[in-house]
């Protein structure tokens, strides 16, 4: 192991969490807030890739695609919002599970109605396609650093819009306690509605950054609404600090796992059991972090709720 | 898309149409059973099994051996509990002669037992697990397209041939993953640098192209199915890897579904394969044609693989004449495989898998500018059984 | 009988004058199905009656005693894999099997509950989900057990008396009286002592600490049971498919188990499996008219959400007492 390994696995790392950060940022807002479990969070995400890809394709260009789609993921999110997601407000947690279910399985099928059952193409701007050289021996991904730019820039916007605006005031004044805060006034309605938007922009442009590497196709949602979950769950829910710090430990440790723990168990035990053992323990090793959390610190890392 | 549904709404109409209209004339149907993934990450292949092997009763008239062809399509959603039920109720039920289009082998082997229960004959367009050619071979299955670790052996010997001595190997951790490895260094004399297994359906292939960068090989051969293969080449590509090392592929991972989806980036790719759309007979070049005029894409080897099942079906149900209660003598009409494989020439090995040669391809732009495969020389493996036949001891 | 002669509202009444009509039914069921020539509708039926099962299972945790368990599938995944796995080493008589599989899901269940319990709410949900996760993934890599193919059953378990599972009939009639004897024991169990305090936990549970109960330990125990009877759904699941694979685990599959309990009623008796005759009958019925059944099957869960928001069995109650 070398100096280089652990550089390009700490970028790697820095990147898939980033990653994880932009999609959990929204649904711990829409959780902590509005008190809704969403489980149509990965369809937002899967209908901005799919806009961004398409309008991409049509355009020709790769920057207003993704302009546009993020636009799109937007608008399509606030529709949702106010057409149905609004009643489920005031319902429990279960209730919330069984009509945002029934949202993802709807999304899922009309976009398969729409596209195709077939995954879609979305490349990288041929700008952003290649490697880059960091430094002599050592070229990463210049799409991956890409990431981590835009990651950190939205981190850092949310961060200013939260702390330094008078919506950020209220949304965390909702996140802490909801009731006092329409005690204060709050205008809940176009709140959550703005809320819920700004949500599905950030799905939007995780749908962006993360389609040119993987594919985009019906269900690409689901598996990463899991680990998003995760993520708001050990940064503590409600928190965009916690979603922030949570996916970056999510990020590392998984990155991390998945590199040491092969070579540690092949080293202790024969080739074969190293590869029957190692990919199972690195793929459970977030929920093993969860869990452990969750032991120590029952509500997470950064609770929002006082 | 909307064309492809309509168009499976309009043929299945026009089908039972026919149906209707011959019903007074009380002659028999021959039904099909096309049981594949129509939903999910794995749905693109599905698809072009069942538009290749439609395409083939299309052709024929709406016909399969001369007798009106019903064919019932059912979506597996890739698990082996669902594809079970639903091949349950497509013997039982709807009582069909013939079996086909499962993608996935760990589906392909719960859907199995139901189907040689019910002395119903599986005329397989994709799956060929080692445990059907093998050990657990039945008269009733039969392989239209190859054994799962056939293109794996084929790569395994076209990196040989290249002279490459180190090569890294990456397939996702199950069985039929392990089982491509294997099938790989059956075929592969020169060093392992060496093996990754990352999950199935993993995404993110950051760590896996961190250690290719730290061990350095000149050959990368990869296993990885559906979405994972799309990522994975994308994410190899750019991290600057593809310009030292040369990637390889069973046809699966480089066919045109996975250009189609992630395109230039692919180009100078391997493959192996037993068919190529750029293949030179007459049956495969009207398949092609015909493919590109109906839906207006290219075929993949799944759409090849079930075009080459319909016209298998066809020369047996011809050759028997209808007369598909006789399940010895459909076996033997079966066996004998009298049709014109896009293939070229076509024989079954005694445990009822193929004989046949496969091929490399390479991802490179044709005459028009696409980025395509393009099948390059000579076979690289001919007359190719595989190597579980020696444990299977058919009945008769 | 059964039923207390004074109720209480946390009693739960077998409604003879209903179920009795409806069991009569099932039982003549698969004569029925003989006589029209559809044979084949008996193993859907039996399939359907262990899902009704397992989510009777579910209900008992999430509707009675409130812990939203997202891994229950794990459980019923454990139990199917137990049977197999006997099987497989030579155990082959239903009457060691079953109850062994049971007892192997209970062990896991006890494991997991000891854990979670400790936890509330949404992180309660997640560690459970964690867990099953965690299985999902084991068993995924144990290519000794057919890791992600699966394992095939060389046949169905053994009951002896001359009755032979492998007939869809006796396996259907079977898993009928599996159902029926648990639905009785779950209302009995819920009418009783045990099954008040954990109602009451769910009520509130701050209350019930306060007067002294042993909370944790009474929800531990519904924990186990739960796991326990999704275990001898498991194993019925793995006689009816004669075959069992990690797929049975996943997470999608616990939120398919919620979906029918919280759609079918969520604390209602029936609830579990009310849900779940809806939801694959619905499914069943939507996958012949149309490949974009997921459209319909959510648009109509929808649906429920917005106009019966207590789930199906609310719909029915409500009626009786109008």
């Amino acid at each position: 192991m070398n100096a280089i390994l652990v550089l390009e696995q700490a970028l790697n790392g820095l990147q898939f969490g980033l990653m994880l950060f932009l999609l959990a940022s929204g649904l711990t807002l829409v959780f902590g807030i509005m008190d809704m479990i969403n489980l149509a969070h990965g369809s937002l995400y899967m209908v901005g890739a799919y806009l961004i890809a398409t309008l991409t394709d049509v355009l020709g260009n790769f920057w207003l695609g993704l302009g546009l789609g993020i636009l799109g993921a937007a608008v399509f999110g606030v529709l949702l919002e106010i057409s149905i997601l609004r009643r489920l407000y005031q319902r429990d947690h279960l209730s919330q599970v069984l009509g945002t279910f029934a949202i993802m399985l709807m999304c899922n099928e009309t976009v398969r109605l729409i596209w195709g059952a077939q995954p879609i193409s979305l490349n990288p701007p041929p700008a952003l396609a290649g490697p880059v050289e960091l430094f002599p021996g050592f070229s990463y991904s210049s799409y991956g650093l890409f990431i981590i730019g835009v990651g950190f820039l939205v981190a850092g916007l949310l961060y200013l819009l939260i702390t330094r605006t008078r919506v950020g005031m209220q949304v965390r004044a909702g996140a802490a306690n909801r009731e006092m805060a329409l005690a204060m006034g709050v205008n809940v309605r176009n709140l959550f509605t703005a809320v819920f938007g700004v949500g599905a922009a950030l799905c939007g442009i995780a749908g962006g950054m993360l389609g040119p590497m993987l594919a985009v196709q019906v269900g690409m949602g689901e598996s990463i609404l899991i680990l998003a979950f995760v993520v708001i769950v050990i940064g503590g829910i409600g928190s965009v600090r916690g979603a922030f710090l949570g996916a970056l430990i999510v990020g590392v440790i998984d990155t991390a796992g998945r590199a040491l723990i092969p070579l540690l168990f092949g080293m202790l035990m024969s080739p074969e059991a190293a590869a029957n053992a190692a990919p199972a323990v690195a793929s459970i090793m977030i929920y093993v972090l969860m869990a452990t959390v969750l032991f120590f610190r029952p509500r997470g890392l950064f609770p929002a709720h006082g | 898309m909307l064309q492809q549904s309509s168009r499976f709404v309009r043929n299945t109409l026009i089908t039972s149409a026919a149906l209707l209209a011959l019903s007074a004339q009380a002659q028999s149907t021959v039904k099909v059973g096309l049981l594949s993934t129509l939903s999910g990450p794995g749905a693109g292949l599905g698809v072009d099994i069942r538009d290749g092997f439609q395409l083939a009763v299309k052709l024929a008239g709406g016909k399969l051996g001369g007798q009106n062809a019903e064919v019932i399509v059912a979506d597996d959603q890739a698990s082996p509990d669902v594809g079970r039920q639903t091949a349950d109720r497509l013997v039982k039920r709807d009582k069909v002669d013939f079996m086909t289009g499962v993608v996935f082998s760990n589906v392909m082997l719960a859907v199995g037992a139901p189907t040689f229960q019910s002395q119903t004959y599986y005329i397989s367009a994709n799956a060929g697990p080692s445990q059907y050619a093998g050990e657990q071979c039945n008269p009733f299955f039969f392989s239209a397209s190859y054994q799962n670790d056939n293109m794996h052996e084929a790569a395994g010997q076209v990196v040989t041939d290249k002279g490459f001595k180190r090569v890294a190997v990456i397939a996702p951790n199950y069985p039929a993953g392990k089982d491509a490895i294997t099938g790989f260094k059956r075929f592969y004399k020169g060093e392992v640098a060496s093996e990754a297994l990352p999950a199935l359906n993993q995404l993110n292939f950051g760590t896996e192209i961190a250690q290719l960068r730290a061990t350095k090989p000149d050959a990368v051969y990869i296993f990885l199915p559906g979405g994972m293969g799309i990522n994975f080449i994308k994410q190899f590509v750019g991290a600057g890897l593809s310009k030292d090392m040369t990637l390889f592929g069973p046809g699966f991972s480089g066919d045109e579904d996975v250009i189609k989806a992630v395109g230039d980036p692919m180009l100078g790719m391997f493959n192996t394969t037993q068919w190529a759309h750029d293949m030179d007979n007459a049956a495969n070049k009207k398949f092609v044609a015909e493919f590109e005029k109906e839906y207006g894409r290219l075929p993949t080897m799944y759409a090849a693989q079930g075009y080459d099942a319909a016209q298998l079906i066809d020369s047996a149900v011809r050759d028997t004449k209808g007369k598909l209660d006789d399940k010895a003598a459909v076996r033997k009409a079966l066996m004998a495989a009298k049709f014109n494989s896009v293939r070229g020439d076509f024989k079954f090995n005694k445990n009822q898998f193929p004989i046949q040669n496969y091929y490399v391809r390479m991802v490179s732009k044709d005459a028009k500018g696409r980025v395509t495969n393009r099948m390059l020389g000579g076979a690289v493996l001919k007359n190719h059984s595989d190597a579980y036949v020696g444990s299977c001891k058919m009945p008769g | 009988m059964l039923e207390n002669t004074t109720d209480s509202i946390l009693d739960h009444r077998l409604h003879w004058r209903w179920a009795v009509p409806v069991l009569a039914l099932l039982v003549l069921f698969p004569l029925i199905a003989s006589a029209t020539g559809t044979d084949f509708y008996v193993s859907l039926a039996s399939r359907i009656l262990i899902f009704a099962l397992a989510a009777t299972s579910l209900n008992l945790i999430l509707g009675f005693g409130g812990m939203v368990s997202f891994g229950h599938a794990a459980f019923v995944g454990v139990g199917a894999y137990a049977v197999a796995i006997f099987m497989q080493a030579g155990v082959v008589s239903a009457w060691l099997a079953w109850p062994l599989a049971m007892l192997v899901s209970a062990v896991f269940a006890l494991a997991i509950g000891a854990i979670s319990l400790r936890t509330q709410g949404v992180y309660f949900i997640m560690i459970t989900l964690a867990f099953a996760q965690m299985l999902f993934y084991l068993v995924t890599s144990l290519k000794v057990y057919g890791g992600d193919d699966g394992l095939s059953l060389a046949g169905r378990s053994t009951l002896g008396f001359g009755l032979d599972l492998a007939n869809d009939r006796v396996f259907y009639y079977v898993t009928l009286s599996m159902v029926v004897l648990v639905l009785v024991a779950v209302a009995r169990l819920l009418n009783a002592r045990f099954g008040h305090v954990l109602q009451a936990i769910h009520e509130n549970e701050v209350r019930m600490t306060a007067i002294g109960f042993p909370v944790f330990r009474y929800k531990l125990v519904a924990f186990t049971l739960a796991g326990a009877l999704a275990g001898l759904a498991g194993a019925l699941l793995a006689n009816l498919g004669g075959f069992v694979s990690p797929a049975l685990m996943q997470w999608s599959q616990s939120g398919m188990l919620m979906i029918m309990v919280i759609l079918g009623g969520v604390g209602y008796l029936y609830g579990g499996i009310m849900g779940a005759v809806f939801f694959l009958l619905l499914e069943e019925l939507l996958t012949h008219f149309t490949m974009h059944w997921q459209l319909g099957l959510g648009a109509v869960l929808l649906l429920v959400v917005l106009v019966a928001p207590n789930g199906l069995a609310s719909l029915v109650k409500s009626r009786r007492r109008a």
